[in-house]
């Protein structure tokens, strides 16, 4: 009889068993008859958010991909959105949870629209409903499994935000999410040491170098990204998709 | 023999247990309180790094919430749940403001956070909470919790990450335990802070969730000063 507690270990954690079905991806079976538990675990994923402030406005990047596992799933899933003239948003984690969120968000909009008071959501708003929604979900032990970063324009001011799915949110000059918080954000921390007050020019050149880097190191990153702009002076732009600019000179060993 | 064997057999893709996940839903974020009361002042201060495991969300999170003109409530621990206990406080203290007219006392403010802490008792805000103020005499007091709202009043007290670290060192500075000649002089107010900032330099030296900057209130009859001052940021 095969007995899964004697064969042979995973081939590498959470792997495929040698002579058993894999079991993707990789959650554990546990006995029925336990009382009632709500489950989840994210799917389909996408990997870092990278944002940073600068002078007038604040920078949003992410790439394109969603994945299933180590498998480079889907190849055109934009997580960078344009939420009002005030706010743009961009998101990391399950990307199922992303659209349904994204899909509130824009019925929230809407009703604000349907007030007519001639007002516009402003970004602290909405990262502060937004982390009332996470933290709602995390007290039902069902959590939206994603890391959510808010950018935007208070009263022409630059605003940065971050919620992830505990509700745990702060505001600060640079927010990185996912792969990015190890490898991007020391690159923009650093950054900001020497240069306090970035232009856009600044900003937008450090994004690049970020994603670029991520894209070397990051292995469920892709080359094709996103950039969200919100900027005092020309608004709102989706810019994108962006490609990287890969060199794999350096890795021919001869 | 054979019987047995079939009776057990495994067939994994028959089978009907769920799949579970199960998430945890608190964080631990960091962050140290240190609160030291005087005959008319108190000082508080906490740290302003966030963090989670070895990475640092911000380096300048501030951990004290301003309740009246004479309390404040400092808060180490799960940030998540810090966010929500703060953000219901503040309602209730608006909520008394408006229906009697005046502000909440710091000894009534104390008595309904332990309240509003053991509401949650099966499911606690994992924080440790520090709330000073002036009592109705204007003296400086102290009160700690746990997470699930036991209180004890003190006059000077340690909490979060470096809490353990820094209450000894308190008890020995401030309480003058074990020394040969303890010193019968009342605290003075340059005291409380100098002692304040070298205990904050000390646990940012052990202590990974301790460090960047030091946020400091200083409550007195005339009102609340903010101070902040830098620890080292490794």
């Amino acid at each position: 009889m095969f007995n899964p507690l004697e064969s042979a270990p995973p081939l590498w954690h959470n792997g495929p068993v040698p002579g058993a079905f894999y079991n993707f991806p990789g959650t554990q079976r546990i006995p029925a008859a336990n009382p009632i538990t709500h489950t989840q675990s994210p799917v389909t994923t996408s990997t870092s958010i990278i944002a940073i402030t600068y002078d007038k406005g604040v920078l949003i990047a992410g790439d394109l991909v969603a994945s299933y596992g180590s498998l480079a799933r889907y190849r055109n899933c934009p997580r960078v959105i344009e939420v009002n003239p005030n706010i743009i948003l961009g998101a990391g984690g399950d990307y199922a949870d992303f659209q349904y969120v994204k899909s509130f968000i824009e019925q929230k909009i809407i009703d604000e629209d349907c007030l007519d008071d001639g007002l516009k959501m402003k970004p602290k708003s909405l990262y502060c409903w937004l982390t009332r929604i996470m933290y709602q979900r995390r007290s039902k032990l069902d959590p939206f499994w994603n890391n959510l970063v808010v950018g935007g324009l208070q009263d022409g001011v630059p605003f940065l935000g971050t919620i992830d799915k505990l509700g745990t949110a702060y505001t600060d000059k640079v927010i990185c999410t996912g792969y990015g918080a190890h490898i991007a954000l020391p690159i923009l921390r650093d950054a900001l040491d020497k240069k306090t007050n970035l232009n856009l020019n600044d900003a937008k050149a450090l994004i690049k170098r970020c994603m670029e880097v991520l894209f070397y190191r990051d292995a469920r990153s892709f080359p094709k990204y996103q950039l969200g702009i919100i900027d005092k002076d020309d608004g709102v732009k989706i810019e994108g998709p962006l490609t990287v600019e890969e060199n794999w000179n350096i890795a021919y060993m001869t | 023999m054979m019987m047995q064997t079939e009776m057990n057999a495994y067939y994994p893709d028959y089978s009907t247990a769920p799949i579970q996940r199960q998430i945890n839903p608190y964080a631990d974020n960091g962050g140290s309180v240190v609160a030291i009361a005087g005959n008319d002042f108190v000082v508080v201060g906490a740290d302003t790094r966030l963090s989670s495991g070895f990475s640092i969300y911000t380096r300048n999170q501030n951990k004290l919430f301003p309740m009246s003109d004479t309390t404040v409530l400092g808060c180490a621990g799960c940030w998540c749940d810090t966010l929500t206990l703060t953000r219901i406080l503040k309602s209730r203290m608006q909520m008394y403001q408006q229906e009697h007219n005046k502000q909440m006392s710091t000894t009534a403010c104390a008595q309904m956070l332990s309240t509003m802490l053991y509401y949650k008792r099966f499911f606690p805000y994992y924080i440790s909470n520090i709330l000073v103020g002036l009592d109705n005499e204007g003296k400086g007091c102290v009160y700690s919790y746990d997470p699930i709202g036991h209180c004890e009043k003190a006059t000077y007290r340690a909490g979060g990450s470096a809490g353990a670290l820094l209450q000894p060192l308190l008890d020995n500075q401030i309480g003058q335990k074990n020394l040969v000649k303890p010193s019968s002089e009342d605290l003075s107010q340059e005291k409380a802070l100098a002692i304040l900032k070298d205990v904050f330099i000390a646990a940012a030296e052990r202590d990974i969730y301790t460090g960047d900057s030091v946020l400091i209130n200083i409550i007195t009859k005339d009102g609340t000063k903010v101070e902040t001052f830098e620890l080292r940021k490794d």
